[in-house]
Order: C-alpha cells, then structure tokens, then sequence
C-alpha cells in the first residue's frame, strides 16, 4: 500500500513568473500535471485541471504553441471559514511546442471528471513522409 | 438629530462587519497558513458551527472509484486513480500524473451525524459534508426573568 500511495503527489506547482508578464487575475496559477503519448495517427495530452469544466477552459494554438488555460475561481463557501488548507485553489496555464506534422485543423479537445484530454491528429502528408530504414 | 446619531454607530458595525469579512479572506487563502499534505490527496477544511465541509482534488478519479467512512470521529477517504489505457504500440513523452490507490484520515473535531454525511463530485472535485452531531451543537441558552 505505502509504495502505491508513494506515487501520487498531492502538492500542485505554482507558476512563478510568466515571461516577464504578470497576470490580471488575483488567484494563483498552476501547471498542470501532464502526460503526453503519441499513438500511430496521433498525439495525446492529458492534464489534471480539476475544477474546471468545458466553460472554464481555454486552448489556443498560435504559431505552433498550444497554450492551455483553465479559470478557476476559488471557492468561498457561505458561512464557513476555511479551517484548514493543504492545497490552494487557482487557474492553470501550460504552453505546448508543436510539431509540423499535426493537423492544425482537427485538433480537437475533451474535458471529464476535471481531466482535460487534447487530441492532436497527425497529418496525412506527415504518416507518409515516414521512411522506413531497412538493412542492408 | 438623534437619528444622525443612531446611523453612525450602524455604520462603523457595518465597516467593522466587512473588515472582519476580509479578514476571513485573506486568513483563508495566504499560502502560510498552508499546510503540507501528508499524503494525496491535498485536504481542505470548511467549518462552521453546524458541521464540516472537507474538499479534495481528485481529477481523473470515477465516483465509483471513492470510499468515504466515518468511523467514531474519523473520517477515512479512499479510492483509486486508473490510468488510462491506450492501444498497444504508445509511446509516452511524457509522464507526470500518477496513478494508484490512496488513503487519506482525518480526525473530526467533533461528532458527525454519520447519516448525513454527504458526497458531491463535480469536475474532478469532491465535497464532503459532515453535519455536526445534533447532541453535540452549541446550545443556546435563554435567560429567563426571574419574575
């Protein structure tokens, strides 16, 4: 049990600094954890942005960077105090470098049980240019 | 004129009311008053006189994946994140969401109604509600005239 629990992180990272901008938005901001897999005909990222729904998440692609970004608003509950925290609640933002051979136009992007899923097809031309190295 | 008076005090109770409202603010949300988590998930705890609220982000995790028990005055939270299966022939580029199954205690400060506790899960994020034992509420006592 102990080395099963071991794998899970509870402690979100807060985004620090952005590039010299500061952000408008009173609320700390956080990078989403991430896992990126790349399937035969396409690539896959999927990020934890609990408390966010299909309302409250942003992805833009401009150039070749996917910029992911999720409004969180923390929660002040009517008529209770906040006791006790281990965690804060905040916006995340997370930029991804893409490569030539996705299809810009099919990109397409899914949220669940605050888990953003963002499929990224790969182009036609790009499957085909892939050579095949045989012996010789 | 008298009224003139009467407002003031009103006023200052009403600035005092919100001073004290931003205060709850900022106590609530500056990050010294965080407390390191020792183990997933993170716990927060919202409480009034009437019972408890314990909030947890768990993204990724089927409701019917979560364990709630309160057992005397303690409250087990347990459950298990799956990964997702992709086909054969994935290769992963990266990999920072963990998977697994998780404990977390926690010891009430005081009884709860176990009957009505209550769960919600909506967008990845759980709330429990523990209302306070009734026997166990404040109780407020009327002061009669001794007349």
């Amino acid at each position: 049990m102990s080395d099963q629990e071991s794998t899970l992180e509870a402690h979100k990272e807060e985004i620090t600094s952005m590039e010299d901008t500061e952000r408008t938005r009173e609320c700390p901001c956080f990078i989403p954890r991430a896992d990126i897999y790349e399937l035969e005909d396409r690539m896959v990222i999927v990020a934890d942005v609990p408390g966010a729904d299909e309302h409250s998440i942003d992805v833009t692609l401009e150039k070749n960077v996917l910029t992911i970004n999720a409004y969180v608003d923390p929660p002040l509950k009517e008529g209770y105090t906040l006791a006790y925290a281990e965690y804060e609640v905040g916006d995340y933002q997370r930029s991804f470098r893409l490569s030539e051979e996705i299809d810009r136009q099919r990109i397409e992007a899914q949220v669940k049980d605050g888990v953003l899923r963002l499929f990224l097809p790969k182009a036609a031309e790009a499957r085909q240019r892939k050579i095949n190295v045989k012996a010789g | 004129m008298w009224r003139r008076y009467y407002r003031v005090p009103t006023m200052w109770r009403e600035l005092e009311r919100m001073q004290r409202e931003m205060n709850r603010w900022f106590e609530a949300y500056s990050p010294e008053r965080l407390h390191r988590a020792p183990g997933y998930p993170a716990l927060n705890v919202w409480s009034n006189e009437e019972g408890l609220v314990v909030t947890a982000e768990v993204p990724g995790v089927k409701p019917e994946d979560i364990d709630i028990n309160v057992i005397g005055q303690t409250l087990t939270l347990s459950g298990e994140r799956r990964p997702d299966r992709p086909s054969d022939g994935v290769r992963y580029h990266r990999q920072e969401r963990f998977f697994g199954k998780f404990t977390r205690s926690l010891e009430l400060p005081f009884p709860v109604n176990v009957d009505k506790v209550e769960a919600t899960f909506v967008n990845g994020v759980l709330n429990i509600s523990l209302p306070r034992a009734e026997e166990d509420k404040p109780k407020k006592i009327t002061v009669k005239s001794a007349a």
